[in-house]
């Protein structure tokens, strides 16, 4: 039924596309997931929800209470718009080298926004965000990086709706932010279907991050840690920016769907696992589209000349 | 042709703001160990006391996780590219 009491109920149950026409690989068929269609625009809708709500189970978030994240921006536009139905003030701490548009969003949605220096990169957002949770005992910090309602969120609805609309697949593939995707559906795979592969993409984001003193200042999401994420990973590799447009650019050209830069990204690890099946193995690779194209039409990336939107894709945060 | 070495912002003034280094082919142990002698200041940041890499280090050969390979003994051949990044918070 597609009538509904409120837009909340929207979230999830998002639609999977067979796009194995981009497929190298006539033996691999690949299908993406499309999370765009969410209320808020991103598969983060369903994190912000599964926060939010576990928040006002446990007795840490009532109406009136402020709610504090950092987030490059998807997140904190789905928490802002369940917040703003709620009764929720909040505050999002974002990097500076984010889009206008997921800038104007979270503003709609009647946030507050902090940002932070873009060279320091989401880890700078993370800092500050620790700090005015410090500073303010009284606001609610949901800290995705750290909170298991965020792979809990994706075990219990992204994985067995993957599962149920690609009972065939045998490979996935997923970007690395929190890591809350990989580890609930990874995870939820692993228990129901234990011999899918599993890899992550991830932009080269350390190589400009210039607010490290040393690596040892680095950054493991604490879930990560939790949920064993370095055991359910079958690969991990980097996925450079011109690679990205490109396989953005050619989901827009060859299957109609207009995504976001993170959404290339997976989509290049996807063709890379069809590349190097071995001969006569047949597969079926599934990848999540974390977002539409729609916050980042201000960076030009999606025409003209490659490489000088290859060049943008570096210097503003697209993930 | 050797193999090229990617070095991140916070390892560049210990090799004198270099980006790109070359090493001989080896093992990834053996370029980092041969790393360490040349630029003794990164030696801290890439390696614990135990010889181990440090946790926060993340390296790649040809952009794949060298832990999903056979981690330090993993191959990198001539023309290769070896990438070194610290683990960073990913956007969200």
């Amino acid at each position: 039924m597609a009538r509904v009491d409120s837009v909340l109920d929207l979230i999830g149950n998002t639609p999977v596309v067979d796009i194995s026409v981009l497929s190298p690989n006539p033996d691999a068929r690949i299908f993406i997931k499309l999370e765009g269609g969410n209320p808020g625009g991103s598969v983060k809708d369903r994190i912000a929800k599964a926060m939010i709500e576990k928040a006002e189970r446990d007795g840490e978030l009532w109406p009136g209470r402020r709610i504090l994240e950092p987030s490059s921006g998807n997140t904190g536009i789905g928490l802002a718009l369940i917040a703003r139905l709620r009764g929720h003030p909040i505050t999002i701490v974002m990097p500076d080298n984010t889009t206008n548009e997921r800038r104007q969003l979270l503003e709609m949605y009647g946030a507050d926004v902090v940002l932070t220096p873009g060279n320091e990169g989401s880890n700078g957002a993370v800092r500050k965000a620790q700090q005015l949770a410090d500073e303010h005992p009284e606001w609610a910090f949901l800290y995705q990086y750290g909170n298991e309602a965020n792979p809990q969120a994706h075990y219990d609805a992204t994985g067995p709706e993957l599962l149920r609309d690609v009972p065939e697949i045998t490979h996935f593939v997923t970007g690395l932010g929190t890591s809350g995707t990989l580890l609930g559906v990874g995870t939820y795979l692993r228990d129901h279907k234990p011999d899918v592969k599993i890899y992550a993409v991830e932009p080269p984001a350390g190589e400009k991050v210039e607010g490290l003193r040393s690596l040892d200042d680095g950054f493991i999401p604490p879930v990560f840690v939790k949920w064993g994420g370095a055991d359910l990973l079958d690969g991990k590799r980097i996925v450079r920016p011109q690679e990205s447009v490109e396989w953005t650019r050619r989901l827009a050209s060859d299957c109609g769907i207009f995504a976001g830069v993170s959404t290339g990204s997976a989509v290049a690890g996807a063709i890379k696992v069809a590349e190097r099946l071995p001969a006569g193995e047949h597969a079926t690779i599934a990848v999540i589209s974390p977002d539409g194209g729609w916050k980042y039409i201000s960076t030009g990336i999606y025409t003209g000349d490659i490489e000088a939107a290859a060049a943008i894709a570096e210097t503003v945060n697209t993930w | 042709m050797a193999v090229s070495v990617r070095l991140p912002t916070v390892l560049r003034p210990h090799a004198a703001g270099q980006t790109v280094v070359e090493a001989d082919a080896g093992s990834v142990g053996d370029i980092i160990a041969g790393l360490v002698a040349r630029f003794p200041g990164m030696s801290g940041h890439l390696l614990k006391e135990s010889g181990e890499l440090q946790r926060f280090v993340n390296i790649y050969v040809d952009d794949e996780d060298i832990r999903y390979l056979d981690k330090a003994a993993t191959a990198v051949a001539d023309g290769a590219e070896l990438t070194i990044l610290p683990a960073v918070a990913g956007g969200a």
